[in-house]
């Protein structure tokens, strides 16, 4: 089998239908155990009280936001570079997922520093980078949907994700680079994670439910996507008429 | 060279010319994007005094007094080099602590003595049970005792 067939809109919109419900459940599975552990199961924290649980949610939410744009940023430089024109729909179905993930760690980030710094909000290197990736998903997302003519739309946007991208090692490492109020990363690639192991599970297993509803979320949207930009095909046509009919 | 190809090229230049360019810009701003200044910075006199800038380190052990009036109080602030003492007028955050990281706001005196608008609690990467946290707590105590 030849994974580049489903490199066309055509063949990837019934892959993606088939694929979407599956990642779903998985999701939802991995939320319900993920929570479960967060909330019941794991200790509370000796220093900060049962406060610290925001993490669970706050962590998985931020790792996500940074790489949805990665993913972004990959699919952006296959598009221009072979002018494929899934690999810019698959860039802007993902956009609205990373902009929510990017808001969701925002706003805990807030909620948990004002109990913990004594501060909802401080300009530090990691929360304004962290910052700036949000104004970034608003500028695709803006942008992509202001520009009238589709493919121009599209390489505009491409633009951006490949720009912004410098700013994702920015964010991730700006803990180590300069002194920030915000702590290093509990869990890394570089050391063993400095968390009891009940919290460490929670919180990635709520990792992979992120994922999950990413992929859910992303694939049902990006069939959407297909059927608005390939309209004026045969096979879109009569998809739409049958959705129509459904319905 | 297929035109494919030297496109793929021009996007990876582009990229390392950016990131570059980003990493020169962040190097010479690296001094405003610190969040705050070390004692020994302080101590070198990095620090213009009659400035407001932020102080951050460990808060020395047993350094924090409260004074009389219940809201003022007095402490310490090192980077295990240098130590800046701090006077401060307001409520400290609930994870304030001796031994725990802080990071003050404020204007260093003539005195030398650091007069915080502002004070926040820095919370460090360890998360774990009361249990765990007793267990190490008197595993440095023996340490200690050893040595």
């Amino acid at each position: 089998m030849n994974i580049f067939r489903y490199s066309s809109p055509q063949t990837f919109y019934p892959l993606a239908g088939r694929m979407a419900p599956w990642f779903g459940v998985a999701a939802a599975l991995c939320a319900l155990a993920g929570l479960y552990l967060a909330f019941f199961a794991a200790p509370t924290d000796a220093v900060q009280g049962e406060v610290y649980r925001i993490i669970f949610i706050h962590v998985p939410a931020a790792w996500m936001s940074m790489f949805i744009y990665v993913v972004m940023a990959f699919w952006s430089a296959i598009g221009l570079g072979l002018g494929t024109r899934l690999s810019f729909y698959m860039t802007q179905a993902l956009a609205p997922t990373g902009a929510l993930f990017c808001f969701i760690a925002l706003w805990t980030g807030a909620l948990w520093g004002r109990p913990t710094w004594g501060a909802y909000w401080v300009w530090d290197a990691r929360l304004t980078s962290q910052l700036l990736l949000q104004f970034l998903y608003f500028g695709f997302i803006g942008l992509t949907r202001s520009i009238e003519d589709p493919r121009r739309a599209d390489r505009a946007g491409a633009i951006i994700a490949l720009v912004g991208v410098v700013n994702v090692p920015i964010i991730y490492f700006s803990v180590k680079w300069w002194n920030t109020l915000h702590q290093g990363a509990s869990v890394s690639m570089t050391k063993a994670p400095s968390m009891a192991t009940t919290m460490l599970l929670g919180m990635l297993i709520l990792a992979f439910a992120a994922w999950f509803y990413s992929l859910a979320v992303t694939l049902s949207r990006v069939r959407s996507i297909i059927l608005e930009r390939e309209r004026h095909t045969d096979w879109a046509q009569s998809e739409i008429a049958e959705k129509g009919a459904a319905l | 060279m297929k035109t494919r190809h030297k496109r793929f090229i021009l996007i990876g230049v582009v990229l390392a010319l950016l990131a570059g360019a980003a990493a020169l810009v962040l190097n010479t701003f690296s001094d405003n994007i610190v969040f705050f200044q070390t004692p020994s910075e302080v101590a070198t006199g990095k620090v213009p005094q009659g400035r407001t800038f932020r102080l951050g380190g460990m808060v020395v052990a047993g350094s924090l007094v409260r004074e009389a009036d219940g809201l003022s109080s007095r402490f310490a602030i090192t980077d295990t080099a240098k130590i800046v003492p701090v006077r401060f007028t307001g409520a400290l955050p609930d994870l304030f602590k001796e031994g725990k990281g802080a990071v003050a706001q404020g204007k260093l005196g003539p005195d030398g003595v650091f007069v915080a608008t502002e004070v926040l609690a820095k919370h460090d990467e360890n998360y774990m049970p009361p249990e765990a946290k007793d267990a190490v707590d008197r595993a440095h105590a023996t340490a200690k005792t050893l040595k």
